[in-house]
């Protein structure tokens, strides 16, 4: 299931793929690299194959701890000034990105 | 009683205070000098707080004066930088967090702030505490104490080291898979995870929030359980922080070890890379607890062996989940590009180091569509197997020992080309923070002229227990007065 064969090689393609979802800006040298490294750390994680887990839940938490709620009462919280004060560009009070929609 | 001002211990340190023998503030200067004079060489800190730390000291010795003192009242403390604090920059050691001023202080900051300790400074991390040796810092390697040329381990190596050079009393780290044993291990020092939502995890910055948990640096086992003691409790702003009780860590310290069951893993005993004299050491360590009359009991772990694979893929997906903030917008780095999408993955590419993004794209693959239930799910799994081990072994033993790291500390620049040689460093830790469990570094002798160190694990909130058998065995060798040579030849303020 996870590796075929003995070693696990990631294709190029695929470390595209995955630097594409995670939102990361990676060179070509990078991505060469990425691909040897974790191909490595994949091969290593694949003994956890001989493991039979069939009729055992996976855990959600390790300590035993059922829903903890609260009132839902509003209550002073971080101030418009200071949540934005480490924003790198804001105007208004807001936060300014670049536009996501075509303005045509 | 002559002794030098930065090495003392809490206890004496806390009689002298309330006695009026020394001031906060002198206390602090001879912390502050001595890191002036050294820290140049150890390089423990990202962000000395010379002026936070005069004022906190006074203030400290106001609170003394008017009979206000708590136990943690002008102690100087050092704070891994990954934990939020208003008047000094968090930086979680990345590029990405540049110029980011936190707007408010992480709990265990809060609560130690309240019980006006006094913060020396914030210490060196592997980047977002992914390292085994702060040499993935954005910024610079820490030198180990006992040995400049080698790493002082990690991620929480600055914090270790300090305490390690007398550079502060104790300090904070935080341990996701052995981040504060094992840099204690390397450093010869104590180094306590407890139990997974004994301390909050508010103002921590996330690495694997399943897994990471808060704990201090010290020179004795008592001064560990006085820290802990200060930062431990529930807090409504973690909802995984534990509404349980917490005991008085000093109450049955002295309890000594007599008819206590220590569990012995025989998965512990060897594994590949184990270092001949880090065995010999842990297996001495042993043998003193059968002499100070614990029982040896031997337990079964077999899924221990899972658990470095396991985590691998846990704390990684997490870390994805959890770094996805860090995008140019609302605080830290911003590389403006054409687009917002190009925005994102120039800040991010050019923000975070190689091992984050390595653990990124780690855990971005193991969370993606078609691998979720081969690595994900299948990981989760093998975390019930591990944790099923330790309730059944903790059935019939109090505490387990085993090896704090297979290895001393390595030499600087040795293992950053094979990062599965750096994760191996942390084989020994990782199981108990896949079951959630408390564990305790302590020194245990030497090889190669470096700390060798013991690590003690406990049931869910069993740090008592963790404390008395450490403190048991501390009381009985005298490895914990060593020193680095580093350290030998100074004088300062003495009383």
């Amino acid at each position: 299931m996870i590796s075929e064969g003995h070693q696990v090689k990631l294709e190029l393609e695929t470390v595209e793929r995955i630097a594409a979802l995670a939102r990361l800006g990676l060179s070509q040298d990078e991505m060469e690299r990425m691909r040897e490294q974790l191909s490595v750390v994949l091969d290593h994680i694949s003994m956890l194959e001989e493991v039979p887990t069939e009729d055992i839940p996976p855990t959600a938490q390790v300590i035993e701890l059922q829903n903890i709620m609260r009132d839902d009462v509003v209550e002073p919280s971080l101030s418009q000034e200071q949540v934005l004060l480490n924003a790198p560009r804001s105007e208004d009070g807001f936060i300014k990105v670049k536009a996501v929609l075509d303005a045509s | 009683m002559i002794k030098v001002l930065t090495a003392l211990g809490l206890v004496d340190a806390r009689r002298l205070l309330d006695n009026r023998e020394i001031s906060a503030a002198e206390l602090t200067d001879a912390h502050l000098n001595w890191i002036d004079e050294i820290d140049e060489q150890v390089k423990a800190f990202i962000t000395p707080m010379h002026e936070q730390a005069r004022g906190m000291a006074a203030d400290a010795d106001r609170a003394i004066a008017a009979g206000e003192a708590s136990p943690m009242t002008g102690i100087p403390v050092a704070l891994k930088d990954i934990f939020c604090t208003v008047d000094a920059p968090t930086s979680a050691a990345s590029e990405i967090l540049k110029g980011y001023r936190s707007p408010m202080d992480a709990t265990v900051v809060e609560r130690l702030r309240a019980a006006r300790a006094v913060f020396v400074g914030k210490t060196n991390t592997d980047e977002f505490a992914m390292g085994s040796s702060t040499e993935n810092s954005a910024f610079f390697t820490t030198h180990n104490p006992w040995d400049l040329e080698r790493v002082p381990g990690g991620s929480s190596g600055g914090s270790s080291a300090a305490v390690a050079a007398n550079e502060a009393m104790v300090s904070l780290g935080s341990d996701t898979g052995g981040s504060i044993r094992q840099p204690a291990g390397f450093c010869g020092v104590v180094g306590m995870k407890p139990t997974y939502g004994r301390v909050s995890r508010f103002g921590l910055i996330a690495f694997a929030s399943s897994l990471d948990q808060i704990g201090p640096f010290s020179r004795c086992v008592e001064d560990s359980a006085m820290t802990l003691q200060a930062i431990a409790g529930h807090d409504r702003r973690d909802a995984t922080s534990a509404p349980v009780e917490v005991p008085d860590y000093l109450e049955e310290l002295r309890a000594g070890v007599k008819g206590l069951r220590v569990g012995i893993a025989e998965e512990f005993s060897s594994v590949e890379g184990m270092e001949p004299g880090v065995k010999e050491a842990c297996e001495a360590a042993y043998a003193m607890f059968s002499e100070l009359g614990a029982e040896l009991v031997p337990v079964q772990l077999p899924n221990a062996k899972y658990a470095l694979p396991t985590y691998y893929i846990t704390a990684p997906a997490e870390a994805s989940a959890n770094l996805a903030r860090f995008d140019g917008v609302k605080y830290g780095l911003n590389i403006e590009s054409d687009t917002l999408l190009d925005t994102y993955l120039r800040t991010r590419g050019e923000g975070f180091g190689p091992e984050v993004k390595r653990r990124i794209m780690l855990g971005t693959y193991a969370l993606a569509s078609g691998y979720y239930d081969a690595y994900y799910v299948k990981a989760q799994k093998v975390r019930t197997l591990i944790k099923r081990d330790f309730d059944r072994a903790f059935e019939g033993v109090d505490v387990i020992l085993a090896p704090t790291s297979p290895t001393v500390a390595f030499k600087i620049g040795a293992r950053v080309d094979d990062p599965l040689q750096m994760y191996l460093s942390d084989i020994f830790t990782i199981p108990a923070n896949m079951a959630g469990l408390p564990g305790i570094s302590i020194p245990c002798g030497f090889s190669e002229g470096l700390p060798v160190s013991l690590q003690i694990m406990g049931p869910a909130f069993g740090e008592s227990v963790i404390f008395r058998a450490a403190h048991a065995y501390e009381q009985a060798t005298t490895w914990h007065k060593e020193r680095p040579a580093l350290l030998r030849e100074r004088a300062d303020t003495t009383v």
